[in-house]
């Protein structure tokens, strides 16, 4: 019980302090003191408070986007265990659920962009539509890893069986696994070096600018999303990396998320030394993560 | 090359009397345009004179290789040859003749509005209202973006013709900041010229306040003590400095590099306190005037401008190695949004986007002025014609500038910084005067006519951005559009020097 109340206190409440800490991060590396880490809440709550504003040429469509957006992440982030602690909901299968969960957001922000009839979004939506099909495999790889070294099909006994000695049993194939998760977390999370979450400039984004049209209270339903997107897939990936458990509960959760904010952490740096790639360039490093994963598969096949 | 006998030509900062400038019938008018152009002159300044039902065709070429500015002229009724299908550069120019004095330009590719001011007819017309290239199949798609923009920058309208994410061609439509300055110089000099060419580009504030004096200075024949011309010298080079600055920061921040963005935003500003410390104005409004400066320099600003200039250099140093020690950054601007130097040719490209395609055109050596006739700065070039040549130029530009000015500190001309008053006296009458001086964005050149009571007939500015615009879509073909963002601060033009 206890359990269930930290998973959902952290669910809820968590995410945007993780962009606090990216962004945090790269004010020290670019010499300035930067924003309050909470700034996202503050960001959320004044989204909040304010009204829409709808273009006349848009539909329902458009504005279920962002709804149906956070209500797939919502619902992912019940089937994901938090550090070794199993999830709320978990059944046989979930993996599958889990990846098309965040499929169906996508489609449905895919869907509220090419509402607008702008060309920027449409540009946006065939940049999203492009890019996540050459994440998706990278996902489906990492599930068929996890599920055939714990025999569970389910998320939570992928994730919550001592790791730590499949590590050390297969941990060239993890290795593997975890450089290309660590490239579908930036890409799949709009990060530099795929995109720059920061930028002004429609012509060169992708996630950003499928959201140019939005405002007030869906605006912040976009934002709230994203950032519980990153901590959902931010928690797969760390409870890969650090596969630890101490055995006391609570110490188990401070541990968590230490290490969460640690990722967000290395995040910011990732961000801080390098530029954006070309966009021409950004298939080919999803590729690239593609076939660090299916060589991880193979590894643990032999 | 040996021009004809009818050709006149001056120096930078000169001037020649107009009944000294023969009327060159209309075929020996364009021929002398053509055979120059073709033999490496390049066209400073081309523009029309109404008188009555008559316009005077004013032709300004250029020679790098001598430093010599040829002027002639023509006078046609109605029409005129377009020679912009065999001289591109010459393209603009007759269509702003065409809008400025009515008379059309026969051939011309592609006739259409340049500023949308109002026509000789009094006609009103709404910038961007005209037809735009398209490129017409099922695949085809177009992206229209501005005039107003996401960043606080001047308004511009862009027509991206795309196949996906190829752009096939790139129509850039101004006019939208037209302000009518050059109308309003007519019956100068006004007491409120001065200030309209502080704010011509507001950005280049230095190199057009210091074409206008020149001109002035021409027509008056007022010389400008030692000190001043060093002064002046200082103010251009710090205004190139912040704005190469600037830059190279902004195009850190397009490809989300964080570091150098945040370093070089903040070091920018130092130059323009440097600025400021001369004139107590960060922009430089109130420097140069006309006869010299508006300000001296006293020992302790001098001072401390050697003490500041010494810090800012290293931490500028510092920020911008990190550019080129940066693989994913040196990933992104090589090879993005080029140009060949015959291409950069034949648009008649200026500053610093003509020297990062290798070609060596710098007013400050070419033709020299002020300072420079005493003091030299190297010309840098570099090769390639992207992206990361136009940012390898401004650094090394930068750092020329702070030698130059290091220098320039260090031996500090003794005397006045000013002869004669403040005021302009009035110019001469009957007169041509041109100026020439390199702004930070490259050749700025000024030309005054001046009618039998030494008021101005007739004042011409042209911006180097009048150039380079042209440039900036040539370098689209064949890119990302996600790239355009990049190219266009790699070129980092004005849109009020343009649409004046």
């Amino acid at each position: 019980m206890t359990d269930l109340i930290i998973h959902l206190f952290l669910v809820l409440l968590m995410p945007p302090l993780l962009l606090g800490v990216i962004s945090r991060t790269k004010a020290l590396f670019a010499g300035r003191s930067g924003a309050p880490l909470l700034q996202p809440y503050y960001d959320l709550a004044r989204l909040f408070r304010k009204g829409m504003v709808l273009s006349d040429t848009t539909t329902w469509l458009f504005r279920s986007g962002p709804v149906v957006t956070l209500a797939t992440v919502l619902v992912a982030s019940l089937l994901i265990p938090l550090g070794n602690h199993a999830a709320p909901l978990s059944f046989d299968g979930d993996m599958i659920l889990f990846a098309y969960l965040f499929a169906l957001g996508r489609f449905a922000t895919i869907l509220a962009a090419l509402d607008t009839g702008s060309s920027f979004e449409g540009m946006g939506a065939a940049r999203e539509a492009t890019y996540s099909c050459l994440a998706e495999p990278t996902l489906f790889f990492a599930l068929i890893v996890l599920a055939r070294l714990s025999g569970s099909l389910s998320l939570s006994g992928m994730l919550t069986q001592p790791l730590g000695a499949v590590w050390a049993d297969s941990g060239a194939s993890l290795l593997l696994l975890v450089g290309a998760l660590f490239i579908i977390l930036l890409a799949e999370n709009c990060r530099i070096p795929f995109d720059d979450p920061n930028t002004h400039l429609e012509l060169t984004m992708i996630h950003e600018v499928m959201v140019l049209d939005q405002s007030g209270p869906l605006l912040g339903c976009v934002l709230y999303g994203a950032a519980l997107k990153l901590f959902v897939l931010s928690a797969f990936f760390i409870r890969i990396v650090l596969p630890f458990r101490t055995g006391d509960t609570l110490a188990d959760w401070g541990l968590f998320v230490v290490s969460l904010l640690l990722l967000a952490i290395a995040i910011g740096t990732v961000e801080s030394v390098m530029a954006r790639f070309r966009l021409t360039r950004i298939p080919q490093l999803l590729i690239g993560a593609g076939i660090l994963s299916s060589f991880a598969t193979l590894l643990i096949l032999r | 090359m040996n021009l004809p006998k009818e050709v006149r030509t001056i120096h930078n900062g000169g001037t020649i009397f107009l009944d000294d400038l023969p009327l060159l019938p209309e075929e020996l008018f364009c021929q002398i345009l053509l055979d120059a152009i073709d033999h490496g002159w390049r066209v400073l300044s081309y523009f029309g004179l109404p008188e009555g039902d008559e316009v005077t065709l004013f032709g300004l070429l250029g020679y790098k290789e001598d430093g010599l500015i040829a002027v002639i002229r023509s006078r046609v009724r109605e029409s005129f040859p377009s020679l912009a299908s065999l001289c591109p550069q010459l393209q603009l120019f007759e269509r702003e003749i065409w809008e400025q004095c009515g008379i059309v330009p026969e051939g011309h590719p592609w006739l259409k509005p340049l500023r949308f001011s109002p026509l000789i007819t009094g006609e009103r017309q709404l910038p961007g209202v005209m037809e735009q290239y398209r490129v017409e199949g099922g695949e085809v798609h177009e992206v229209a973006v501005g005039p107003v923009h996401a960043g606080i920058i001047e308004p511009g309208h862009f027509r991206f013709q795309c196949h996906g994410e190829e752009v096939f061609h790139l129509e850039i439509s101004l006019g939208y900041q037209h302000r009518g300055i050059e109308a309003g110089l007519a019956g100068g000099v006004h007491r409120r010229t001065i200030f309209q060419m502080e704010t011509a580009a507001g950005d280049s504030t230095i190199g057009h306040t210091q074409a206008h004096c020149m001109v002035m200075e021409a027509l008056t024949g007022r010389r400008v003590p030692a000190r001043g011309e060093a002064l002046r010298g200082i103010a251009l080079e710090l205004e190139r400095l912040a704005n190469h600055t600037g830059d190279l920061g902004a195009l850190a921040g397009d490809v989300g590099y964080l570091p150098t963005a945040s370093f070089c935003g903040r070091i920018r500003g130092e130059f323009l306190n440097m600025t400021a410390l001369l004139c107590g104005s960060r922009f430089g409004r109130g420097m140069v005037r006309p006869g010299g400066t508006g300000f001296d320099c006293s020992d302790r600003q001098r001072e401390e401008l050697l003490r500041r200039i010494e810090v800012t250099r290293r931490e500028l140093t510092v920020a911008v190695e990190l550019l080129w020690s940066s693989p994913s950054v040196m990933a992104r601007l090589e090879k993005s949004g080029a140009i060949t130097l015959k291409d950069a040719e034949e648009l008649g490209l200026v500053g610093p986007a003509m020297r990062g395609c290798g070609g060596a055109r710098d007013t400050r050596k070419d033709f020299p002025f002020g300072i420079y006739r005493m003091k030299q700065i190297p010309t840098v070039t570099a090769a390639g014609g992207d992206v990361h040549g136009r940012v390898l130029v401004r650094w090394l530009e930068t750092e020329r500038s702070l030698d130059f000015i290091q220098e320039l500190l260090g031996q500090l001309p003794g005397g006045g910084c000013r002869s004669g008053s403040l005021g302009a006296s009035p110019p001469a009458p009957g007169m041509l005067a041109v100026a020439l001086t390199e702004g930070w964005r490259g050749r700025i050149c000024h030309v005054a006519l001046t009618d039998t009571v030494g008021e101005f007939k007739k004042y011409k500015i042209t911006d180097p951005s009048f150039f380079n615009w042209s440039g900036l879509a040539l370098a689209l073909r064949g890119e990302q559009i996600s790239d355009f963002p990049l190219c266009n601060k790699s070129f980092n033009l004005s849109y009020c020097g343009f649409d004046l």
